[in-house]
C-alpha cells in the first residue's frame, strides 16, 4: 500500500462523509463529486486507465451535475437555517454502514470463488473494446436496449400533453 | 548528430533542449525534470497565446464593426494585454455578503485546473505530448467533463439569479453539446482503431502525392468536423451560442459576481478551453502536426499545429463577429434533433466505409447518404416554419 493509496482514500472517504454530514444538499452534491473523483483516482492508480477517465466523464461529468441539477429545480438549495450538519446524519451513517457491510462480505466471499492472479493483469483499451464487442456483446446490448428504453420513456415523461388528447 | 538534418533537429528542438536541461540532473530524477519542463511550457505557452487572442479578437471585431479596438496602449495598442493583466490583479476582489465563501473561491481554481490539464494531451509537434496515454481521448473529454461543475458552482455560490440562471443555461448547454462532441470522436476513433491522441495524429500523417490523409478529407469526416466545430462553439460558450453569458439579458451569466483576478481566471478559463477544443479539432481531423502538404515537411511540426488552431481561433472570431445570438428553444432543438441525429448517421456510415473495402464506390455511396439525410433533416426541420425576406421595423 503506497502513501498515493492512503491520500486517494482519505479523500475519498472524506467526501463520502461530508455528502451524507453536510447539511446543504448542494454542498452534500459536491461532495459526492468529490468521492467520485478520488474513486476515479483510485482506478487510476490501479493503471485501470478506461474505468478511471470513463468514472469521471461519466460520474463528475454528467452524474453529478444531473444530481445537482434535480435538486435546484426541485427544493433543498435553500440556506441551513440551524446547525452546519443534517439532524439525521446518525441514520444515514447506519444505513451507508449496512450497505457498506453487505458489499464487503459479498466481495470478501467472492474471493474464493476467483483465481488468483499473481501478476499485475494488463488491460489496454484495445483489450477492454475487444471484450466488449467480443465475449460480452450480449450483456452490452443489453444495458443499450435498457438505456434506449429508459431514453424513451424519459422523453414521453417530458413531453407535452396536448390539449385534449394525450 | 547535429547539423546532419536541419529540419528534424528544428523540428525536435524543444525535445532536445528538455534532455539537455535534464541530463544534468541524477538519473533518478530525470523523468520528474522533463515532466515539468513539459508542464511550464504548457502553462507559459497557451496563456501566452491567449494574451495575443485577446488583442487579435478585439483588433479583429473593431475592424468588423467599423470601429478601431484597442490602440491606446502601446504601438497598435500591442500592450493592451499587459494593461489588462495589470488591472485585473489590482482591482478589489468583490465577493457578495451572502456567497458560498468556499465554493465561490473554489469554483475558478477547478475550473482554470481542469482547463489546463486537457492540454497534458495534446501532441502540440512530432514526439511533442507530456503524456502519451492509451486512453488519451478520454482523459480530455474526462477533464472537459469536470469543467462543468466548476461552472455551476460558480454560479450557484454567487447568490444571485442572473449567475444562477447563466450557470443553468451553460450546464445544460454543455451537456447537450457534449453528446455530438464524444460521437463525432468516435468517428475518428472507429477510422483508427484507437483513443491514443499520437496514434491518431500519426494516422493521418502519410500523403497521396502531395495531398495529406487528414480524415476531414473523407466524407464522413468532413460531415463529423462541422458537427464537431458546431458543438464546440458551443461547449466554450462562444458566440452564436454564447447565451450562458448573454450580456443583454443576463449581465454576465455564471461569472456576473466575481472580480479581479477571480475573474480573469474566467477569462482566461475560456480561452485557453478555445485552445484546447481548436487543439483537439485540428488533431482529431485536421492531421494534428502534420503539414497540410508533403513539400511542406521541412517546416517543423509544432509550427503546424500553432498554426492551425490559430486559424480555428480565427473562425471563431469571425462567427463572433458575424452571427447573432441563438434563443434557449432553438439552440436545444438544434442540439437535440438535428446535430444528434445527424451524428447517429454519420456513426453508421462510418461503419459502412468501414467494411465497403476500398475503391470508389464507397466514397460515392457514403456521400450520397450523408448529402440525402442531410438534406432530408434539414428540409423536415423547417416544415412548418414560418420563412419569408426579412423584414425591417424602425422607429416612427
Amino acid at each position: 500500500m503506497s502513501p498515493v493509496f492512503y491520500i486517494l482514500s482519505i479523500v475519498t472517504i472524506a467526501g463520502g462523509l461530508a455528502a451524507v454530514l453536510l447539511k446543504n444538499l448542494v454542498h452534500c452534491a459536491l461532495a459526492v463529486s468529490v468521492a467520485f473523483a478520488g474513486l476515479a483516482l483510485l482506478f487510476l492508480s490501479l493503471d485501470a486507465q478506461f474505468v478511471g477517465f470513463a468514472q469521471i466523464l461519466v460520474y463528475v461529468g454528467a452524474v453529478a451535475i444531473l444530481v445537482v441539477f434535480a435538486i435546484l429545480l426541485t427544493r433543498g438549495s435553500d440556506q441551513p437555517r440551524e446547525s452546519f450538519f443534517s439532524r439525521t446524519w446518525g441514520i444515514g451513517l447506519v444505513v451507508a454502514a449496512a450497505v457498506f457491510a453487505v458489499l464487503g462480505w459479498a466481495v470478501l466471499q467472492s474471493s474464493s470463488a476467483l483465481p488468483r492472479e499473481s501478476a499485475v493483469p494488463v488491460a489496454s483499451v484495445h483489450d477492454i473494446g475487444v471484450a466488449l464487442v467480443g465475449r460480452y456483446v450480449l450483456p452490452l446490448e443489453i444495458v443499450a436496449l435498457l438505456l434506449t428504453a429508459a431514453t424513451v420513456g424519459a422523453v414521453i415523461v417530458a413531453m407535452h400533453e396536448k390539449d385534449g388528447t394525450r | 548528430m547535429s547539423g546532419t538534418n536541419l529540419p528534424a533537429t528544428v523540428d525536435q528542438i524543444f525535445i532536445t533542449f528538455t534532455h539537455w536541461v535534464a541530463h544534468f540532473f541524477p538519473s533518478a530524477f530525470q523523468p520528474i525534470v522533463a515532466d515539468v519542463l513539459g508542464v511550464i511550457g504548457i502553462i507559459s505557452v497557451f496563456p501566452g497565446l491567449f494574451a495575443i487572442t485577446v488583442l487579435l479578437e478585439r483588433k479583429g471585431l473593431g475592424r468588423m464593426q467599423n470601429r478601431y479596438g484597442p490602440n491606446r496602449v502601446g504601438p497598435w495598442g500591442l500592450f493592451q494585454p499587459v494593461a489588462d493583466g495589470i488591472k485585473a490583479l489590482t482591482k478589489e476582489d468583490v465577493v457578495p455578503f451572502h456567497a458560498d465563501n468556499v465554493v465561490h473561491f473554489l469554483a475558478p481554481l477547478i475550473l482554470l485546473t481542469a482547463v489546463f490539464m486537457g492540454f497534458a494531451v495534446l501532441p502540440v509537434g512530432h514526439h511533442m505530448e507530456l503524456m502519451n496515454m492509451d486512453a488519451g481521448l478520454l482523459f480530455f473529454f474526462a477533464m472537459g467533463a469536470s469543467s462543468e461543475l466548476s461552472v455551476f458552482m460558480a454560479g450557484w455560490s454567487s447568490r444571485n439569479k442572473y449567475s444562477l440562471l447563466g450557470a443553468m443555461r451553460a450546464v445544460a448547454q454543455m451537456i447537450s453539446y457534449e453528446v455530438p462532441l464524444l460521437l463525432t470522436s468516435v468517428i475518428v476513433v472507429m477510422l483508427t482503431g484507437s483513443l491514443s491522441l499520437p496514434r491518431i495524429v500519426e494516422a493521418q500523417a502519410g500523403y497521396s502525392g502531395i495531398l495529406p490523409h487528414w480524415y476531414v478529407f473523407t466524407p464522413m469526416g468532413f460531415a463529423a468536423f462541422i458537427m464537431f466545430g458546431i458543438a464546440a462553439t458551443a461547449e466554450t460558450n462562444r458566440s452564436p451560442f454564447d447565451l450562458p453569458e448573454g450580456e443583454s439579458e443576463i449581465i454576465a451569466g455564471y461569472f456576473t459576481e466575481y472580480s479581479g483576478f477571480k475573474f480573469a481566471m474566467f477569462f482566461i478559463a475560456e480561452y485557453l478551453a478555445m485552445f484546447s477544443i481548436s487543439g483537439i479539432a485540428t488533431t482529431l481531423f485536421l492531421g494534428g502536426w502534420a503539414a497540410p502538404f508533403s513539400f511542406l515537411t521541412v517546416v517543423p511540426s509544432w509550427f503546424w499545429f500553432f498554426a492551425k488552431v490559430m486559424c480555428f481561433i480565427f473562425v471563431f472570431i469571425w462567427m463572433r463577429g458575424t452571427l447573432p445570438r441563438l434563443r434557449q428553444d432553438q439552440l436545444m432543438n438544434f442540439a437535440w434533433k438535428f446535430v444528434l441525429p445527424f451524428t447517429l448517421v454519420d456513426l453508421v456510415v462510418t461503419g459502412i466505409w468501414r467494411f465497403m473495402g476500398e475503391g470508389i464506390l464507397r466514397w460515392i455511396v457514403c456521400s450520397l447518404i450523408l448529402i440525402a439525410t442531410y438534406l432530408i433533416m434539414g428540409r423536415t426541420g423547417m416544415v412548418r416554419k414560418p420563412f419569408a425576406p426579412r423584414s425591417y421595423r424602425y422607429a416612427e
